[in-house]
C-alpha cells in the first residue's frame, strides 16, 4: 500500500543514535493502572492512517514479549497498550519508531474521556424516540381522529413528551439559566420559553380535551435544536483532539542526579532550585538553569525567535523550553517549574486574556433583538384576541401558537449549522478550530501580525547553494551530518537525502560545538565549523567539509522561507488586511524577511511582553488583529489579539492559547481560513435573513389565529431544512486553489 | 379500531427496546472509533477485541 511508507522523518530516525519518541521513564509515569495488575498507556500516533496502518501496529505491538493488547484507535490517531504492572517496560517506542509511526505522549491531565458528547447523544437519542412516536401518533390525530381516541392519543402524545422534556431539554434549560442568573440572555433563553409555554398549552388542552396540543412541536424544537448542539460539539471536539494529539514540547520530568549520585528521573513538579539534572542531546529544557559542566549548541528559536543556534559552555542560562542540541549537558535547576520562563509567561497571557473574553457570539447578539420582538409580538397578539372577543383561552392560545411558529428553530441551527460545515472544510485542509466563536473573531479581522521565525520562515536553516556542491561530496556531507541533530546538520542532510551513495564512514563521533568526524579508510573527514575542520587558519569561518584537513566544500545556510509565504501575504494584502511582523530576532534578519516578503512594517528584537503591548496599541487603534505566531514569546500575543493562528510546531502554550491551528507546512493556510470565515459570516447573516424572511411571514398568520399544529410542525421543519440546505453551500464553488498534496499522511484526516 | 390500541403499546415498546441498545452500543464504546470500524472490516483477521474481557 503506497499511503503507508514510512514517514519523511524515519529517514533521520533510522540514522542517528538518537533516540526518538518519550524515554521510558516518562512512558511509566505516563500510565496508569486500570484494575488486575495491568497498566495501560495511551501514546498518540499521528501518522496512524489507513487501515493498514490499524494492521501493522497492532500486529508488532501484540506479538511483543510482555504487551497484553494494543489497539489502534484510527479516529484520535492513538494507540492504547495494556501491560502487565511490575514487568519490565516493553519496547514499545522502540517498535513503532522502527515501523515509521513515530509516537509521543499527550497531556494525561485533560485526557479524560469526553463526558459531554456521550451525554448529547443520549439526550438526542431520547429526543428522537420521542419525536418520532409523537409524529406518528400526531398523524393518526391529524387524519381525523376524534373523540375518546383523539384523547387517548393526546394523553400518550403527553407521557411520551415528558423524557424529552425533562431530561433531552436540560441542556437548554442549563445554559437559559446560566445567561439570565447573569443578566444576560441568549438564544435558549426563549427556546426555554417557547418550549415550556407550548408544553403547559398543550396539556391544558389535553386535560379538557381540546383539539390543538402542540407536544410535537415541543419534541422536535428539541431535536432538532440538539443535533446542531451535538454536531457543534463534535468539531470542537476533534479539532481539540487533532490538536492534543500533536507531540507535547514541554519535558514532562528531568533526570536529576540524587545525593548518592545516582540519576532519577523526577516529575517536574518535584524538581526545586539547586538540582543537577543531566540534560540529553534532543531534549529540552526542563526549567530554567544554569549549565554547570559540557558543551552543546541550543536551539531557542520557540522561546525567543533566534534563527540560528547558539553555543552553551558552563556557565551559559538557560531558559525551560530551550532545546538542547548536539551534547550532553549536566545543570543545575535555577528556577521550580512554576518560576520558570514558562511560567511567567502564562501568567502574561492570563492579562491578555481578558481583553477577548468580552467578545459576544453573533447568535446571543441576535437573541437580543429576537426575543423582545417575539415576546413583544406574542403579548400583542394576546392582548388583541382578549379585546377582540374575551376568550381568555383563545387569546392564550394564539398567543402561545406565535411563541412556536416563530420558535427560533431555524434561529438555533442558523449559526452552529454554518460553523460545524466550515469547521469540516476547514479540518480537512488541515486547520483545526477551536471553537465557533474563533471562526466569527476571525471574520472580522482588518490586520495581521505574524511572527518571524517558525511562522513566515520554517524555523530551520536550508542548505543555500547547492548546484555548487558535488554530488558524491554532498553524499558524504549528508553521510556523516546524519549523526548529529545539529539543525545545519539537519539542512545538509535533507539536501543530501535523495542520493543514493552512502559511503561507509567508520569510527563515527560527534564534537558538541564543533562537528562531526569519522574516518573513511584512512582519510579523516570532519564536517563542521571551519576553524575546527581545516588545519590551515581561516578566518572566513563558517560550515565546511574537510579531509584531513583540506576543504572540500563551504556551506551556506538560511532561515527560508515558509512555502506559501509569499502567495499568503499577497493574498492577504488583497483582501485589504494591513500586515505587518513582529519578532523576537535581530532587526537584520527581520528587515530581511520584511523585505522578501514586502511588507512595509516590521519590528524586531521585541520582547514577549512587547508584542502583546504592540496588539493591545493595534487594538485601541480600532484594528481588529489576527496574531499568527508560533514561538513562547508569542502566547500573550496569541491570547491578547482578536483572532488567533498557529502552526502545529509551535510551542505547547502557544497552540492552546490559538484559535486555529494548521497542520501543512504551507502557510496558504491563513487566507483560506481567513476566506473559508467570511465566507462563513456571509452564510450566517444569510441564514438570519431566510429566518426573518420566514417570521416575517409566519408571524401575521399566527396573530390571525389561523396556525394549528400541523401547519406549525410543517413551518418549523420546513425553515429548519432550508438554513441546514444553505449551511451545506459553504465551500461548493471555490477553495480548490487551496487544496494541497497530501505530503504529510497524519493530516489526511477523512470524516 | 381497538386493534389500534394493541399496536400503539407495541410500536412504543419497539421504540424503546431500539432505544435502549443504542444507548447500550453508546456505552459500550462502539462509536468511540468509527473511521477505525469503517477500515478493520476490510481485513481478514476477525478476532475478538483482546483489550476487553
Amino acid at each position: 500500500m503506497t499511503c503507508c511508507l514510512p514517514p519523511p522523518d524515519f529517514i533521520e530516525a533510522a540514522a542517528g543514535p538518537i533516540r526518538r519518541g518519550p524515554s521510558d521513564d516518562e512512558i511509566r509515569m505516563a500510565s496508569r493502572d486500570i484494575g488486575k495488575g495491568m497498566r495501560q498507556t495511551d501514546l498518540s500516533v499521528p501518522a496512524v492512517h489507513c487501515g493498514g496502518c490499524i494492521q501493522t501496529i497492532e500486529k508488532a505491538l501484540n506479538a511483543l514479549e510482555g504487551v497484553d493488547s494494543a489497539r489502534v484507535n484510527l479516529s484520535t490517531k492513538r494507540v492504547a497498550i495494556h501491560w502487565p504492572d511490575g514487568s519490565t517496560l516493553p519496547p514499545m517506542v522502540e517498535t513503532l519508531v522502527g515501523l515509521g509511526y513515530e509516537p509521543h505522549l499527550y497531556e494525561t491531565e485533560d485526557s479524560q474521556k469526553d463526558r459531554t458528547l456521550p451525554g448529547l447523544i443520549r439526550a438526542l437519542a431520547v429526543a428522537a424516540f420521542a419525536s418520532m412516536n409523537i409524529m406518528m401518533l400526531s398523524g393518526s390525530v391529524w387524519s381525523g381522529a376524534d373523540g375518546a381516541t383523539r384523547d387517548i392519543l393526546h394523553w400518550i402524545c403527553a407521557g411520551l413528551t415528558l423524557p424529552a422534556l425533562l431530561y433531552s431539554g436540560r441542556v437548554f434549560y442549563r445554559s437559559a439559566w446560566n445567561a439570565i442568573s447573569h443578566g444576560r440572555t441568549n438564544m435558549d433563553v426563549p427556546i426555554t420559553i417557547g418550549i415550556a409555554l407550548a408544553f403547559a398549552l398543550s396539556l391544558y388542552d389535553t386535560i379538557h380535551s381540546g383539539h390543538e396540543v402542540y407536544y410535537d412541536a415541543t419534541v422536535s424544537l428539541i431535536f432538532f435544536l440538539l443535533i446542531g448542539r451535538t454536531l457543534d460539539h463534535v468539531m470542537r471536539e476533534r479539532a481539540r483532539t487533532a490538536v492534543k494529539g500533536l507531540a507535547r514540547l514541554a519535558p514532562r520530568g528531568a533526570l536529576v542526579l540524587g545525593d548518592n549520585g545516582a540519576p532519577e528521573y523526577l516529575p517536574l513538579r518535584e524538581i526545586v532550585p539547586g538540582m543537577t539534572i543531566l540534560l540529553a542531546a534532543g531534549e529540552r529544557v526542563p526549567v530554567d538553569a544554569v549549565v554547570l559542566s559540557g558543551a552543546s549548541d541550543l536551539d531557542r528559536s520557540l522561546i525567543s525567535g533566534e534563527s540560528l543556534p547558539v553555543a552553551a559552555e558552563a556557565g551559559t542560562r538557560l531558559e525551560a523550553g530551550v532545546l538542547n542540541l548536539t551534547g550532553p549537558l549536566t545543570i543545575r535547576a535555577e528556577a521550580g517549574e512554576r518560576d520558570s520562563t514558562l511560567a511567567q509567561m502564562v501568567r502574561l497571557m492570563e492579562v491578555a486574556e481578558s481583553g477577548r473574553n468580552r467578545y459576544r457570539r453573533i447568535a446571543d447578539r441576535a437573541a437580543e433583538l429576537y426575543s423582545p420582538v417575539v415576546h413583544l409580538a406574542a403579548f400583542a397578539a394576546f392582548l388583541f384576541w382578549m379585546a377582540f372577543n374575551g376568550d381568555l383561552h383563545n387569546a392564550v392560545t394564539v398567543a402561545i401558537a406565535v411563541l412556536i411558529i416563530t420558535c427560533p428553530c431555524a434561529l438555533g441551527l442558523a449559526v452552529p449549522m454554518v460553523q460545524v460545515v466550515a469547521a469540516r472544510r476547514l479540518f480537512d485542509a488541515g486547520i483545526m478550530v477551536k471553537d465557533g466563536s474563533a471562526l466569527e473573531r476571525l471574520a472580522e479581522v482588518d490586520s495581521v501580525v505574524f511572527d518571524k521565525t517558525g511562522t513566515l520562515t520554517q524555523g530551520a536553516p536550508q542548505l543555500l547553494d547547492l548546484g555548487d556542491i558535488a554530488p558524491e561530496t554532498l553524499a558524504q556531507a549528508a553521510a556523516l551530518a546524519a549523526h548529529s541533530r545539529h539543525p545545519y546538520s539537519q539542512a545538509v542532510t535533507r539536501a543530501g537525502s535523495d542520493l543514493t551513495t552512502m559511503p561507509g564512514f567508520t569510527e563515527i563521533s560527534e564534537l558538541p560545538g564543533f562537528g562531526v568526524e569519522a574516518l573513511l579508510g584512512a582519510d579523516r573527514y570532519r564536517l563542521g565549523r571551519a576553524d575546527w575542520a581545516l588545519s590551515a587558519a581561516d578566518s572566513a569561518g563558517g560550515t565546511v567539509l574537510s579531509r584531513n584537513g583540506v576543504e572540500l566544500a563551504r556551506f551556506a545556510f538560511a532561515d527560508g522561507l515558509r512555502s506559501g509565504a509569499r502567495k499568503a501575504v499577497t493574498a492577504l494584502g488583497e483582501a485589504g488586511l494591513a500586515v505587518e511582523i513582529v519578532s523576537g530576532d535581530t532587526r537584520a534578519a527581520v528587515a530581511a524577511v520584511a523585505e522578501e516578503l514586502q511588507i512595509a512594517d516590521s519590528a524586531g528584537g521585541v520582547l514577549p511582553g512587547g508584542k502583546a503591548d504592540r496588539i493591545a496599541a493595534l487594538r485601541t487603534g480600532g484594528r481588529k488583529v489576527l496574531m499568527v505566531g508560533d514561538g513562547l514569546n508569542d502566547a500573550p500575543a496569541l491570547m491578547a489579539a482578536h483572532a488567533s493562528m498557529a502552526p502545529s510546531g509551535a510551542a505547547d502554550v502557544g497552540r492552546s492559547a490559538a484559535d486555529f491551528v494548521f497542520l501543512h507546512d504551507d502557510l496558504s493556510a491563513v487566507p483560506l481560513a481567513l476566506a473559508v470565515a467570511r465566507d462563513a459570516g456571509r452564510l450566517v447573516r444569510q441564514n438570519f435573513a431566510l429566518s426573518a424572511l420566514y417570521n416575517a411571514i409566519a408571524l401575521p398568520i399566527a396573530i390571525a389565529g389561523y396556525v394549528n399544529p400541523f401547519i406549525a410542525a410543517i413551518a418549523m421543519s420546513l425553515s429548519s431544512i432550508v438554513v441546514v440546505l444553505n449551511a451545506l453551500r459553504l465551500g461548493w464553488s471555490g477553495y480548490r486553489f487551496y487544496r494541497w498534496p497530501l505530503h504529510q499522511p497524519a493530516v489526511a484526516a477523512r470524516p | 379500531m381497538s386493534d389500534f390500541f394493541y399496536l400503539i403499546p407495541i410500536s412504543i415498546v419497539l421504540g424503546a427496546i431500539g432505544l435502549v441498545v443504542f444507548l447500550w452500543t453508546l456505552r459500550d464504546g462502539q462509536y468511540d472509533d468509527l473511521d477505525g470500524a469503517a477500515e478493520r472490516i476490510l481485513y481478514e483477521e476477525d478476532e475478538p477485541r483482546r483489550d476487553k474481557d
